[in-house]
């Protein structure tokens, strides 16, 4: 149990997918403009991020590796470089049913994410996760840690970000780093303290 | 829009309307893979490659691409090609392709792509989309070489590999600076070049 919780931990603050992979970084600048909607955001990739690395691995260990296929009596193939297009046609996949079935039965946390959920698609913190997955050789057990784990790692980021911005409101920085310029700042100096975390 | 020549679209698209410090897309990997200019090399000339050869697929196909699975045609075409360069670079380049880790793979979900290929691709004849694509392409590059240059120089004291200011601790004079090492250096790099080219062009100032 305890080599879960490692991985999890591990995977929220030492290795934060934002903060020290710089993964999903256009969604993270984009929408932490506020605290409301950055958690919306963040929630929508804890649940997607446990769900697509699992189903990812499955996947990888049932259909890809070499001589994955001989339990449907196939031996002998190597899918490993469908990789890529499988990671990505899952991710849109799982988003698009979670779409469905949050509008069917939770409307109100279907309005609530509105927007957010099918451009998390194209998010690279979710893809990212799921390389991440592959490179390590996570099993199943181990890759739910890390998917949530990363997921939270990216709520924190985004939301602690977002309470920043909104103070930075007042504050009156050059012209030129107005808006973004303040932002990367703002972002580097977070960097740096999650590096703190992980004993630098 | 429509009337540019093909010159004034590809300088533009490299400094005035910049994808990384305009459009704010495609920021993940340029602040990853800059720690050293080999990798941001690399990682400029496969973002090139991608977004001009996709731009150029999906305007030839864009009459027959139906409106409703455009983002998916997109996904697949983007995907195959990534797919193309990851294997070159594993099979000629493994020890960069070690370097580069899953970023190589990250360029399917780089937003410069997709978004070139939403944004212009589906509404411009291949030629024009394709040199949109290199010039956005370069944009992406020229970031991601200023900022490898000052975190390789600074902070390493070398060059793609060759000594340039000689490191203290190999007996020379130049103190390195830590800091440039660590992957926030980028983000500071990143926000100086935002402010630089937002006095260039005051239009681009934020209320």
């Amino acid at each position: 149990m305890g080599h879960y919780f490692e991985i999890f931990f591990t995977a929220l603050f030492v290795e934060n997918l934002v903060l020290s992979f710089f993964l999903g970084m256009c969604t993270f600048l984009a929408i932490s403009k506020q605290v409301k909607s950055a958690l919306g955001l963040g929630l929508a990739v804890v649940v997607i991020q446990a769900i697509t690395v699992p189903l990812n691995n499955l996947i990888l260990n049932l259909v890809l590796k070499p001589d994955a296929l001989s339990w449907a009596g196939q031996g002998g193939i190597d899918l490993t470089f469908l990789g890529l297009l499988v990671y990505v046609g899952v991710i849109a996949a799982v988003v698009q049913i979670l779409e469905m079935v949050l509008d069917r039965f939770v409307p109100a946390l279907y309005n609530t994410l509105g927007i957010f959920l099918p451009l998390l698609t194209v998010n690279c913190a979710i893809l990212g996760a799921s390389l991440f997955m592959v490179e390590r050789d996570y099993a199943l057990g181990e890759s739910f840690a890390y998917g949530l784990g990363a997921g939270g790692g990216f709520l924190l980021a985004v939301v602690l970000l977002a309470g920043i911005r909104e103070k930075l409101e007042y504050a009156d920085p050059p012209a030129g780093l107005k808006g973004l310029g303040i932002t990367f700042i703002t972002a580097g100096l977070m960097a740096l303290v999650f590096m703190g975390v992980a004993g630098f | 829009m429509s009337d540019e020549s093909k010159r004034e679209l590809f300088f533009r698209a490299i400094f005035e309307r910049n994808p990384i410090t305009l459009l704010v897309l495609g920021i993940c990997s340029a602040l990853a893979v800059t720690g050293s200019m080999a990798t941001a090399l690399v990682m400029s000339i496969s973002l090139t490659l991608v977004t001009a050869c996709a731009s150029a697929i999906i305007s030839i196909l864009r009459h027959r691409i139906p409106n409703t699975v455009r983002i998916g045609i997109q996904i697949t075409v983007i995907a195959t090609l990534v797919i193309l360069v990851d294997q070159v670079l594993q099979a000629f380049f493994y020890d960069l392709s070690r370097q580069l880790s899953i970023y190589v793979g990250l360029i399917i979900t780089n937003c410069i792509v997709m978004g070139r290929a939403e944004g212009f691709a589906m509404n411009n004849p291949p030629g024009k989309a394709f040199v949109d694509g290199v010039g956005n392409g370069l944009g992406y590059s020229f970031i991601l070489m200023t900022v490898a240059f000052w975190r390789e120089l600074l902070g390493a004291g070398t060059l793609f590999g060759y000594t340039v200011l000689h490191p203290a601790i190999r007996g020379g004079w130049y103190e390195t600076n830590g800091l440039m090492l660590l992957p926030a250096s980028a983000f500071f790099l990143v926000a100086l070049l935002i402010w630089l080219l937002r006095e260039i062009y005051p239009s681009q100032l934020e209320k």
